[in-house]
Protein backbone atom coordinates (compact mmCIF):
# COMPACT_ATOMS: atom_id res chain seq x y z
CA UNK A 1 0.00 0.00 0.00
CA UNK A 2 1.47 3.79 -0.76
CA UNK A 3 1.44 6.51 1.21
CA UNK A 4 0.25 8.56 -0.95
CA UNK A 5 -1.72 11.38 1.16
CA UNK A 6 -3.10 13.37 -1.14
CA UNK A 7 -5.33 10.61 -2.63
CA UNK A 8 -6.28 8.94 0.55
CA UNK A 9 -7.13 12.20 2.35
CA UNK A 10 -9.40 13.03 -1.02
CA UNK A 11 -11.20 9.71 -1.21
CA UNK A 12 -11.37 9.33 2.67
CA UNK A 13 -13.75 12.42 2.10
CA UNK A 14 -15.91 10.59 -0.05
CA UNK A 15 -16.49 6.99 1.18
CA UNK A 16 -16.63 5.98 4.36
CA UNK A 17 -13.08 5.31 6.10
CA UNK A 18 -14.33 1.37 6.22
CA UNK A 19 -14.09 1.23 2.96
CA UNK A 20 -11.15 3.82 1.93
CA UNK A 21 -8.22 1.21 2.05
CA UNK A 22 -10.14 -1.23 -0.36
CA UNK A 23 -11.09 0.88 -2.75
CA UNK A 24 -7.21 2.85 -2.84
CA UNK A 25 -5.40 -0.82 -3.43
CA UNK A 26 -8.15 -1.05 -6.47
CA UNK A 27 -7.37 2.02 -7.80
CA UNK A 28 -3.26 1.71 -7.45
CA UNK A 29 -3.80 -2.33 -8.91
CA UNK A 30 -5.92 -0.63 -11.72
CA UNK A 31 -3.12 2.38 -12.18
CA UNK A 32 -0.60 -0.45 -12.20
CA UNK A 33 -1.89 -2.70 -14.25
CA UNK A 34 -2.51 -0.20 -17.04
CA UNK A 35 1.14 0.88 -16.88
CA UNK A 36 2.21 -2.58 -17.39
CA UNK A 37 -0.33 -3.48 -20.28
CA UNK A 38 0.67 -0.14 -22.26
CA UNK A 39 4.70 -0.99 -21.44
CA UNK A 40 4.16 -4.12 -22.86
CA UNK A 41 2.02 -2.35 -25.82
CA UNK A 42 5.01 -0.50 -26.59
CA UNK A 43 7.63 -3.15 -25.67
CA UNK A 44 6.02 -5.09 -28.93
CA UNK A 45 6.70 -1.97 -30.99
CA UNK A 46 10.12 -1.95 -29.34
CA UNK A 47 10.87 -5.14 -30.50
CA UNK A 48 9.67 -5.04 -34.37
CA UNK A 49 11.89 -2.00 -34.46
CA UNK A 50 15.05 -2.59 -32.77
CA UNK A 51 14.86 -6.07 -34.68
CA UNK A 52 14.03 -4.55 -37.74
CA UNK A 53 16.84 -1.62 -36.96
CA UNK A 54 19.32 -4.93 -36.63
CA UNK A 55 18.72 -6.42 -39.93
CA UNK A 56 19.01 -3.36 -41.48
CA UNK A 57 14.88 -2.64 -41.77
CA UNK A 58 12.90 0.37 -40.98
CA UNK A 59 10.25 -1.70 -39.07
CA UNK A 60 6.54 -0.75 -38.51
CA UNK A 61 6.19 2.61 -40.10
CA UNK A 62 2.54 3.00 -41.23
CA UNK A 63 0.13 4.29 -38.55
CA UNK A 64 0.83 6.34 -35.64
CA UNK A 65 2.68 10.33 -35.55
CA UNK A 66 5.26 11.68 -38.44
CA UNK A 67 7.49 12.33 -35.16
CA UNK A 68 8.02 8.24 -34.47
CA UNK A 69 6.42 6.62 -37.41
CA UNK A 70 4.81 3.42 -36.76
CA UNK A 71 3.94 4.66 -32.57
CA UNK A 72 0.42 3.21 -32.78
CA UNK A 73 0.99 -0.08 -34.93
CA UNK A 74 0.29 -1.65 -30.98
CA UNK A 75 -3.12 -0.48 -30.82
CA UNK A 76 -3.83 -1.47 -34.74
CA UNK A 77 -2.61 -4.77 -33.50
CA UNK A 78 -5.23 -5.32 -30.47
CA UNK A 79 -8.11 -4.40 -32.62
CA UNK A 80 -7.18 -6.79 -34.85
CA UNK A 81 -7.05 -8.94 -32.62
CA UNK A 82 -10.14 -8.01 -30.92
CA UNK A 83 -11.89 -9.07 -34.20
CA UNK A 84 -10.66 -12.30 -34.57
CA UNK A 85 -12.81 -15.45 -33.81
CA UNK A 86 -11.76 -17.10 -30.93
CA UNK A 87 -11.64 -21.01 -31.82
CA UNK A 88 -11.70 -23.40 -29.92
CA UNK A 89 -11.44 -26.90 -31.54
CA UNK A 90 -13.68 -29.63 -31.16
CA UNK A 91 -11.61 -32.07 -29.53
CA UNK A 92 -10.30 -29.84 -27.12
CA UNK A 93 -10.58 -29.62 -23.24
CA UNK A 94 -13.23 -26.45 -23.52
CA UNK A 95 -12.23 -25.72 -19.31
CA UNK A 96 -8.64 -25.88 -19.42
CA UNK A 97 -8.52 -24.61 -22.64
CA UNK A 98 -9.94 -21.46 -21.70
CA UNK A 99 -7.95 -21.58 -18.37
CA UNK A 100 -4.95 -21.54 -19.34
CA UNK A 101 -4.38 -18.39 -21.01
CA UNK A 102 -5.23 -16.87 -17.13
CA UNK A 103 -3.21 -19.07 -15.64
CA UNK A 104 -0.06 -17.95 -17.72
CA UNK A 105 -1.23 -14.17 -17.33
CA UNK A 106 -2.36 -13.82 -14.34
CA UNK A 107 1.02 -15.07 -11.72
CA UNK A 108 2.88 -12.61 -14.56
CA UNK A 109 1.24 -9.86 -13.23
CA UNK A 110 0.80 -10.79 -9.55
CA UNK A 111 4.35 -11.22 -8.98
CA UNK A 112 4.28 -7.12 -9.27
CA UNK A 113 2.69 -7.20 -5.72
CA UNK A 114 5.97 -7.14 -4.25
CA UNK A 115 8.00 -5.00 -6.89
CA UNK A 116 9.39 -1.66 -5.08
CA UNK A 117 9.10 0.52 -7.95
CA UNK A 118 10.00 3.42 -5.32
CA UNK A 119 11.57 3.85 -1.91
CA UNK A 120 8.17 2.38 0.04
CA UNK A 121 6.53 2.60 -2.92
CA UNK A 122 5.72 -1.38 -3.21
CA UNK A 123 1.70 -3.02 -2.93
CA UNK A 124 2.67 -5.51 -0.23
CA UNK A 125 6.47 -5.07 1.43
CA UNK A 126 6.44 -8.50 2.43
CA UNK A 127 9.15 -10.01 4.38
CA UNK A 128 9.03 -13.32 2.09
CA UNK A 129 9.19 -11.19 -1.08
CA UNK A 130 11.47 -13.15 -2.50
CA UNK A 131 10.13 -16.12 -2.05
CA UNK A 132 6.83 -14.78 -3.27
CA UNK A 133 8.80 -14.44 -6.76
CA UNK A 134 10.06 -17.57 -7.01
CA UNK A 135 6.84 -19.45 -6.53
CA UNK A 136 4.58 -16.90 -8.89
CA UNK A 137 7.65 -16.91 -11.49
CA UNK A 138 7.07 -21.05 -11.35
CA UNK A 139 3.38 -20.82 -11.47
CA UNK A 140 3.32 -19.37 -14.71
CA UNK A 141 4.72 -22.87 -16.52
CA UNK A 142 1.21 -24.12 -15.36
CA UNK A 143 -0.49 -21.89 -18.07
CA UNK A 144 1.91 -23.07 -20.71
CA UNK A 145 1.47 -26.66 -19.72
CA UNK A 146 -2.20 -26.50 -19.61
CA UNK A 147 -2.43 -24.93 -22.97
CA UNK A 148 -0.34 -27.70 -24.79
CA UNK A 149 -2.17 -30.22 -23.16
CA UNK A 150 -5.43 -29.11 -23.75
CA UNK A 151 -5.04 -28.27 -27.26
CA UNK A 152 -5.24 -31.73 -28.00
CA UNK A 153 -2.38 -31.39 -30.79
CA UNK A 154 0.57 -33.26 -30.28
CA UNK A 155 2.58 -29.20 -31.83
CA UNK A 156 1.12 -27.55 -28.69
CA UNK A 157 1.93 -31.45 -26.60
CA UNK A 158 5.69 -31.14 -27.69
CA UNK A 159 5.71 -27.21 -27.08
CA UNK A 160 4.10 -28.03 -23.34
CA UNK A 161 6.53 -30.92 -22.96
CA UNK A 162 9.82 -28.82 -23.63
CA UNK A 163 8.67 -25.37 -21.71
CA UNK A 164 7.84 -27.73 -18.67
CA UNK A 165 11.38 -29.40 -18.94
CA UNK A 166 13.15 -26.29 -19.98
CA UNK A 167 11.59 -24.19 -17.09
CA UNK A 168 12.39 -27.22 -14.39
CA UNK A 169 15.76 -27.14 -15.09
CA UNK A 170 16.50 -23.30 -15.38
CA UNK A 171 14.14 -22.82 -12.42
CA UNK A 172 17.31 -24.21 -10.28
CA UNK A 173 19.78 -22.13 -11.63
CA UNK A 174 17.36 -18.98 -10.93
CA UNK A 175 16.56 -20.04 -7.78
CA UNK A 176 20.69 -20.49 -6.72
CA UNK A 177 21.32 -16.89 -8.02
CA UNK A 178 18.80 -15.66 -5.97
CA UNK A 179 20.28 -17.38 -2.94
CA UNK A 180 23.32 -15.26 -3.83
CA UNK A 181 21.66 -12.09 -3.84
CA UNK A 182 20.32 -13.41 -0.86
CA UNK A 183 23.18 -14.23 0.55
CA UNK A 184 24.73 -10.73 -0.27
CA UNK A 185 21.45 -9.03 1.20
CA UNK A 186 20.75 -10.91 4.53
CA UNK A 187 17.36 -10.57 3.92
CA UNK A 188 14.16 -11.63 1.61
CA UNK A 189 12.33 -8.61 1.37
CA UNK A 190 12.97 -6.90 -2.07
CA UNK A 191 13.55 -3.26 -0.33
CA UNK A 192 15.76 -4.72 1.93
CA UNK A 193 17.77 -5.98 -0.53
CA UNK A 194 17.84 -2.62 -2.55
CA UNK A 195 18.69 -1.08 0.65
CA UNK A 196 21.76 -3.52 0.98
CA UNK A 197 23.28 -2.39 -2.34
CA UNK A 198 23.55 1.27 -0.72
CA UNK A 199 27.10 3.61 -1.26
CA UNK A 200 30.24 3.04 -3.42
CA UNK A 201 30.59 0.01 -5.85
CA UNK A 202 27.81 -1.46 -3.74
CA UNK A 203 25.69 -3.03 -6.35
CA UNK A 204 25.33 -6.54 -6.47
CA UNK A 205 26.95 -7.24 -9.90
CA UNK A 206 30.48 -6.48 -9.13
CA UNK A 207 30.81 -9.51 -6.51
CA UNK A 208 27.93 -11.72 -7.69
CA UNK A 209 28.88 -11.17 -11.50
CA UNK A 210 28.36 -14.93 -12.31
CA UNK A 211 25.17 -14.95 -10.88
CA UNK A 212 23.95 -12.23 -12.70
CA UNK A 213 24.96 -13.88 -15.61
CA UNK A 214 23.23 -17.34 -14.78
CA UNK A 215 20.35 -14.68 -13.73
CA UNK A 216 19.61 -13.25 -17.06
CA UNK A 217 20.49 -16.46 -18.67
CA UNK A 218 17.89 -17.92 -16.91
CA UNK A 219 15.44 -15.44 -17.20
CA UNK A 220 15.51 -15.93 -20.46
CA UNK A 221 15.29 -19.37 -20.42
CA UNK A 222 12.57 -18.17 -18.07
CA UNK A 223 10.05 -16.79 -20.04
CA UNK A 224 10.77 -18.65 -23.41
CA UNK A 225 12.00 -15.90 -25.67
CA UNK A 226 14.62 -16.80 -28.25
CA UNK A 227 17.40 -18.37 -28.24
CA UNK A 228 15.53 -20.58 -25.59
CA UNK A 229 12.11 -20.04 -27.67
CA UNK A 230 11.69 -23.90 -27.94
CA UNK A 231 8.35 -24.38 -26.64
CA UNK A 232 7.32 -21.92 -29.42
CA UNK A 233 10.17 -23.08 -31.94
CA UNK A 234 7.77 -21.97 -35.11
CA UNK A 235 9.94 -23.29 -37.76
CA UNK A 236 9.93 -26.53 -36.16
CA UNK A 237 6.35 -27.18 -34.10
CA UNK A 238 4.68 -24.25 -35.83
CA UNK A 239 3.68 -22.34 -32.77
CA UNK A 240 4.67 -24.74 -29.76
CA UNK A 241 1.97 -24.82 -26.92
CA UNK A 242 -0.46 -21.91 -28.09
CA UNK A 243 -0.60 -23.28 -31.91
CA UNK A 244 -4.93 -23.67 -31.77
CA UNK A 245 -4.94 -20.29 -29.97
CA UNK A 246 -6.15 -17.23 -31.88
CA UNK A 247 -7.44 -13.55 -31.28
CA UNK A 248 -7.80 -12.89 -27.58
CA UNK A 249 -7.13 -16.03 -26.23
CA UNK A 250 -3.64 -15.39 -27.96
CA UNK A 251 -3.17 -12.43 -27.10
CA UNK A 252 -3.50 -13.49 -23.24
CA UNK A 253 -0.26 -15.41 -23.92
CA UNK A 254 1.53 -12.63 -25.87
CA UNK A 255 1.02 -10.19 -22.51
CA UNK A 256 1.77 -12.90 -20.30
CA UNK A 257 5.07 -13.47 -22.02
CA UNK A 258 5.73 -9.41 -22.73
CA UNK A 259 5.10 -8.65 -19.17
CA UNK A 260 6.92 -11.76 -17.85
CA UNK A 261 10.07 -10.05 -19.57
CA UNK A 262 9.63 -6.61 -18.31
CA UNK A 263 9.47 -8.10 -14.72
CA UNK A 264 12.98 -10.71 -15.55
CA UNK A 265 14.49 -7.18 -16.21
CA UNK A 266 13.25 -5.12 -13.63
CA UNK A 267 14.11 -8.28 -11.20
CA UNK A 268 17.58 -8.15 -12.55
CA UNK A 269 17.50 -4.25 -11.94
CA UNK A 270 16.24 -4.89 -8.40
CA UNK A 271 18.93 -7.61 -7.75
CA UNK A 272 21.89 -6.51 -8.87
CA UNK A 273 21.63 -3.06 -10.07
CA UNK A 274 20.57 -1.32 -6.71
CA UNK A 275 16.58 -1.27 -7.80
CA UNK A 276 15.62 2.43 -7.40
CA UNK A 277 19.13 3.54 -6.22
CA UNK A 278 20.95 6.21 -8.12
CA UNK A 279 23.78 5.31 -10.28
CA UNK A 280 25.55 8.54 -8.74
CA UNK A 281 24.84 7.09 -5.28
CA UNK A 282 27.71 7.80 -2.80
CA UNK A 283 29.85 9.67 -5.65
CA UNK A 284 27.76 12.88 -5.73
CA UNK A 285 26.57 14.97 -1.92
CA UNK A 286 23.89 12.78 -0.77
CA UNK A 287 21.82 15.87 -1.07
CA UNK A 288 22.10 16.22 -4.80
CA UNK A 289 18.85 15.53 -6.99
CA UNK A 290 21.14 13.07 -9.73
CA UNK A 291 21.75 11.49 -6.11
CA UNK A 292 18.46 10.71 -4.81
CA UNK A 293 16.69 7.33 -5.37
CA UNK A 294 13.31 7.00 -7.28
CA UNK A 295 11.00 5.43 -9.89
CA UNK A 296 12.97 7.61 -12.58
CA UNK A 297 16.37 5.11 -11.85
CA UNK A 298 14.22 2.02 -11.57
CA UNK A 299 12.87 2.47 -14.98
CA UNK A 300 15.67 4.02 -16.92
CA UNK A 301 17.52 0.82 -15.67
CA UNK A 302 14.80 -1.85 -16.43
CA UNK A 303 15.31 -0.40 -20.01
CA UNK A 304 18.46 -1.64 -20.40
CA UNK A 305 17.87 -5.48 -19.72
CA UNK A 306 14.38 -5.15 -21.66
CA UNK A 307 16.80 -3.82 -24.86
CA UNK A 308 19.00 -6.59 -24.15
CA UNK A 309 16.18 -9.47 -24.64
CA UNK A 310 15.68 -8.15 -28.22
CA UNK A 311 18.89 -7.92 -28.68
CA UNK A 312 19.42 -11.45 -27.68
CA UNK A 313 16.67 -12.49 -29.70
CA UNK A 314 18.00 -10.59 -32.95
CA UNK A 315 21.31 -12.07 -32.57
CA UNK A 316 21.32 -16.07 -31.91
CA UNK A 317 19.72 -18.85 -33.68
CA UNK A 318 17.37 -21.17 -31.09
CA UNK A 319 19.35 -23.69 -29.32
CA UNK A 320 19.06 -26.81 -30.18
CA UNK A 321 16.28 -28.76 -27.58
CA UNK A 322 19.32 -31.11 -25.92
CA UNK A 323 21.91 -27.80 -25.99
CA UNK A 324 19.59 -26.10 -23.76
CA UNK A 325 19.44 -28.94 -21.17
CA UNK A 326 23.09 -29.30 -21.56
CA UNK A 327 23.62 -25.07 -20.97
CA UNK A 328 20.88 -25.69 -17.83
CA UNK A 329 22.02 -28.41 -15.83
CA UNK A 330 26.27 -28.83 -16.70
CA UNK A 331 27.27 -24.76 -17.28
CA UNK A 332 24.58 -22.62 -15.14
CA UNK A 333 23.94 -24.99 -11.88
CA UNK A 334 27.52 -26.29 -11.37
CA UNK A 335 28.46 -21.82 -11.92
CA UNK A 336 26.05 -20.32 -9.32
CA UNK A 337 27.26 -23.72 -6.91
CA UNK A 338 30.99 -22.61 -7.13
CA UNK A 339 30.02 -18.86 -6.86
CA UNK A 340 27.78 -19.49 -3.78
CA UNK A 341 31.04 -21.10 -2.07
CA UNK A 342 32.93 -18.52 -3.25
CA UNK A 343 30.84 -16.21 -1.68
CA UNK A 344 30.42 -18.06 1.48
CA UNK A 345 34.24 -17.88 1.82
CA UNK A 346 33.67 -14.05 1.04
CA UNK A 347 31.12 -13.80 3.85
CA UNK A 348 32.90 -15.72 6.09
CA UNK A 349 36.62 -14.01 6.03
CA UNK A 350 34.71 -10.53 5.26
CA UNK A 351 36.18 -10.10 1.61
CA UNK A 352 34.84 -6.80 0.05
CA UNK A 353 31.10 -5.82 0.90
CA UNK A 354 30.66 -8.23 3.24
CA UNK A 355 33.67 -6.42 5.82
CA UNK A 356 31.94 -6.01 8.94
CA UNK A 357 29.53 -8.82 8.65
CA UNK A 358 28.67 -11.59 10.99
CA UNK B 1 47.01 -25.16 -23.77
CA UNK B 2 44.79 -25.26 -26.72
CA UNK B 3 41.71 -27.08 -24.82
CA UNK B 4 42.01 -25.05 -21.82
CA UNK B 5 42.35 -21.39 -24.08
CA UNK B 6 38.65 -23.19 -25.76
CA UNK B 7 37.19 -23.96 -22.53
CA UNK B 8 38.18 -20.50 -21.56
CA UNK B 9 36.67 -18.72 -24.31
CA UNK B 10 33.02 -20.50 -24.26
CA UNK B 11 32.68 -20.52 -20.81
CA UNK B 12 33.63 -16.37 -21.02
CA UNK B 13 30.96 -16.18 -23.92
CA UNK B 14 33.53 -15.02 -26.08
CA UNK B 15 31.99 -15.70 -29.36
CA UNK B 16 28.81 -14.88 -28.29
CA UNK B 17 30.06 -11.57 -27.34
CA UNK B 18 31.53 -11.36 -30.78
CA UNK B 19 27.84 -12.29 -32.18
CA UNK B 20 26.45 -9.08 -30.14
CA UNK B 21 28.62 -6.89 -31.48
CA UNK B 22 28.05 -7.51 -35.11
CA UNK B 23 24.23 -7.24 -34.16
CA UNK B 24 25.09 -3.97 -31.95
CA UNK B 25 26.88 -2.41 -35.03
CA UNK B 26 23.85 -3.13 -37.34
CA UNK B 27 21.63 -1.37 -35.30
CA UNK B 28 22.99 2.10 -36.27
CA UNK B 29 23.60 1.08 -40.03
CA UNK B 30 21.45 2.42 -43.05
CA UNK B 31 18.48 1.26 -43.56
CA UNK B 32 17.89 -0.05 -46.68
CA UNK B 33 14.40 -0.58 -47.02
CA UNK B 34 12.31 1.37 -49.09
CA UNK B 35 8.87 3.14 -48.10
CA UNK B 36 7.01 1.45 -50.60
CA UNK B 37 4.23 3.19 -51.96
CA UNK B 38 6.19 6.33 -51.38
CA UNK B 39 9.63 4.99 -52.92
CA UNK B 40 9.85 2.78 -56.12
CA UNK B 41 12.83 0.51 -57.24
CA UNK B 42 13.92 1.36 -60.44
CA UNK B 43 11.90 -0.83 -63.20
CA UNK B 44 13.59 -2.70 -66.40
CA UNK B 45 12.00 -1.61 -69.40
CA UNK B 46 11.90 -5.44 -69.74
CA UNK B 47 9.71 -6.20 -66.52
CA UNK B 48 7.10 -8.60 -66.72
CA UNK B 49 3.90 -7.51 -65.21
CA UNK B 50 0.61 -7.36 -66.32
CA UNK B 51 -0.32 -8.67 -69.78
CA UNK B 52 -1.73 -6.29 -72.59
CA UNK B 53 -2.89 -7.29 -76.06
CA UNK B 54 -1.69 -4.45 -78.99
CA UNK B 55 -3.44 -2.87 -81.95
CA UNK B 56 -1.51 -1.26 -84.95
CA UNK B 57 -1.52 2.33 -85.35
CA UNK B 58 -4.30 2.44 -88.00
CA UNK B 59 -6.29 0.23 -85.10
CA UNK B 60 -6.55 -2.86 -86.32
CA UNK B 61 -6.13 -6.07 -84.29
CA UNK B 62 -2.35 -7.18 -84.21
CA UNK B 63 -3.51 -11.02 -83.05
CA UNK B 64 -4.22 -13.31 -85.99
CA UNK B 65 -4.72 -16.45 -83.43
CA UNK B 66 -1.88 -18.21 -84.60
CA UNK B 67 -2.32 -19.88 -80.89
CA UNK B 68 1.25 -20.06 -80.71
CA UNK B 69 1.04 -18.73 -76.86
CA UNK B 70 -1.25 -20.87 -76.13
CA UNK B 71 1.21 -24.16 -77.25
CA UNK B 72 4.34 -22.42 -75.70
CA UNK B 73 2.45 -21.54 -72.33
CA UNK B 74 4.23 -23.66 -69.66
CA UNK B 75 1.04 -23.04 -67.51
CA UNK B 76 -1.79 -23.49 -69.73
CA UNK B 77 -2.90 -20.43 -68.79
CA UNK B 78 -4.17 -19.27 -72.31
CA UNK B 79 -7.45 -20.08 -73.89
CA UNK B 80 -7.56 -18.86 -77.49
CA UNK B 81 -10.50 -19.79 -79.97
CA UNK B 82 -11.17 -18.31 -83.18
CA UNK B 83 -13.25 -17.92 -85.99
CA UNK B 84 -13.09 -16.03 -90.01
CA UNK B 85 -13.70 -12.04 -88.92
CA UNK B 86 -16.62 -10.26 -91.32
CA UNK B 87 -13.42 -8.97 -93.27
CA UNK B 88 -12.25 -12.36 -94.14
CA UNK B 89 -9.32 -12.30 -91.37
CA UNK B 90 -8.79 -14.91 -88.91
CA UNK B 91 -8.99 -13.29 -85.44
CA UNK B 92 -9.61 -14.54 -81.78
CA UNK B 93 -13.14 -15.09 -80.55
CA UNK B 94 -11.77 -15.19 -77.15
CA UNK B 95 -8.68 -14.93 -75.61
CA UNK B 96 -8.18 -15.41 -71.70
CA UNK B 97 -5.17 -15.08 -69.71
CA UNK B 98 -5.98 -16.82 -66.25
CA UNK B 99 -3.63 -14.69 -63.80
CA UNK B 100 -4.08 -17.15 -61.38
CA UNK B 101 -2.04 -19.86 -63.72
CA UNK B 102 0.05 -17.22 -65.26
CA UNK B 103 3.49 -17.81 -64.07
CA UNK B 104 4.63 -14.37 -65.71
CA UNK B 105 7.50 -16.31 -67.88
CA UNK B 106 7.06 -14.26 -70.86
CA UNK B 107 7.45 -16.95 -73.37
CA UNK B 108 4.16 -15.78 -74.87
CA UNK B 109 5.55 -12.72 -75.60
CA UNK B 110 8.47 -14.23 -77.40
CA UNK B 111 6.52 -16.85 -79.15
CA UNK B 112 3.91 -14.16 -80.80
CA UNK B 113 5.12 -13.51 -84.35
CA UNK B 114 3.50 -9.97 -84.43
CA UNK B 115 3.84 -8.65 -80.87
CA UNK B 116 0.50 -8.68 -80.00
CA UNK B 117 0.75 -10.55 -76.91
CA UNK B 118 2.88 -8.21 -74.41
CA UNK B 119 3.37 -8.31 -70.91
CA UNK B 120 3.60 -4.63 -69.43
CA UNK B 121 5.16 -3.16 -66.66
CA UNK B 122 2.01 -2.87 -64.45
CA UNK B 123 2.32 -4.70 -61.37
CA UNK B 124 0.22 -2.90 -58.87
CA UNK B 125 -3.22 -4.76 -59.47
CA UNK B 126 -5.56 -6.78 -57.40
CA UNK B 127 -8.96 -8.74 -57.39
CA UNK B 128 -11.82 -8.66 -55.21
CA UNK B 129 -14.27 -10.74 -56.65
CA UNK B 130 -13.93 -14.65 -58.06
CA UNK B 131 -13.39 -14.42 -61.63
CA UNK B 132 -11.53 -11.17 -62.00
CA UNK B 133 -8.11 -13.23 -62.33
CA UNK B 134 -9.65 -14.09 -66.07
CA UNK B 135 -8.14 -11.48 -68.61
CA UNK B 136 -10.63 -11.78 -71.01
CA UNK B 137 -9.88 -10.19 -74.69
CA UNK B 138 -11.44 -6.88 -74.00
CA UNK B 139 -9.70 -6.49 -70.84
CA UNK B 140 -6.54 -6.93 -72.36
CA UNK B 141 -7.02 -4.76 -75.46
CA UNK B 142 -8.35 -2.18 -72.72
CA UNK B 143 -4.89 -2.46 -71.07
CA UNK B 144 -2.72 -2.03 -74.04
CA UNK B 145 -4.93 1.14 -75.60
CA UNK B 146 -4.73 2.78 -72.50
CA UNK B 147 -0.89 2.05 -71.95
CA UNK B 148 0.12 1.84 -75.54
CA UNK B 149 2.67 4.46 -75.34
CA UNK B 150 4.73 3.18 -72.52
CA UNK B 151 4.53 -0.38 -74.06
CA UNK B 152 6.02 0.46 -77.70
CA UNK B 153 8.58 2.78 -75.76
CA UNK B 154 9.91 -0.38 -74.01
CA UNK B 155 9.85 -2.36 -76.78
CA UNK B 156 11.59 0.42 -78.74
CA UNK B 157 14.30 0.66 -76.08
CA UNK B 158 14.93 -3.14 -76.27
CA UNK B 159 14.83 -3.47 -79.84
CA UNK B 160 18.87 -3.54 -80.51
CA UNK B 161 19.03 -6.64 -77.99
CA UNK B 162 16.56 -8.76 -80.17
Amino acid sequence: MWEWSPLRDWVSGIITPYWTYPFLLIVQTLIVVTCLILTMAFYTLAERKVIGWIQARRGPNRIGGLLIPGLAQPFADVVKLMFKEIIIPADANGFLFRLAPFLALVPSLAIWAVIPFAPEHAFANIDAGLLYILAMTSMGVYGVILAGWAANSKYAFLGAMRSAAQIVAYEIAMGFAMVGVLMAAGSLNVGEIIRAQQGLFGWNWTWLFPMLMVYFISGVAETNRAPFDVAEGESEIVAGFHVDYSGMAFALFFIAEYVNMILISALTVIFFFGGWLSPFDGWLPADSWLAAPGFFWFGLKTLVPMFSFLWLRATFPRYRYDQIMRLGWKALIPVTLVWLLVEGFMVYFQVGPWKGHL
Amino acid sequence: MQGIRNFLKTFLLWELLQGLWVTWKGLWAPKVTLNYPEEKTPQSNRFRGLHALRRYPNGEERCIACKLCEAVCPALAITIESDVSADGTRRTTRYDIDLFKCIFCGFCEEACPVDAIVETRLHEYHMENRGENIMSKDKLLGIGERYEAMIAADRAADARYR
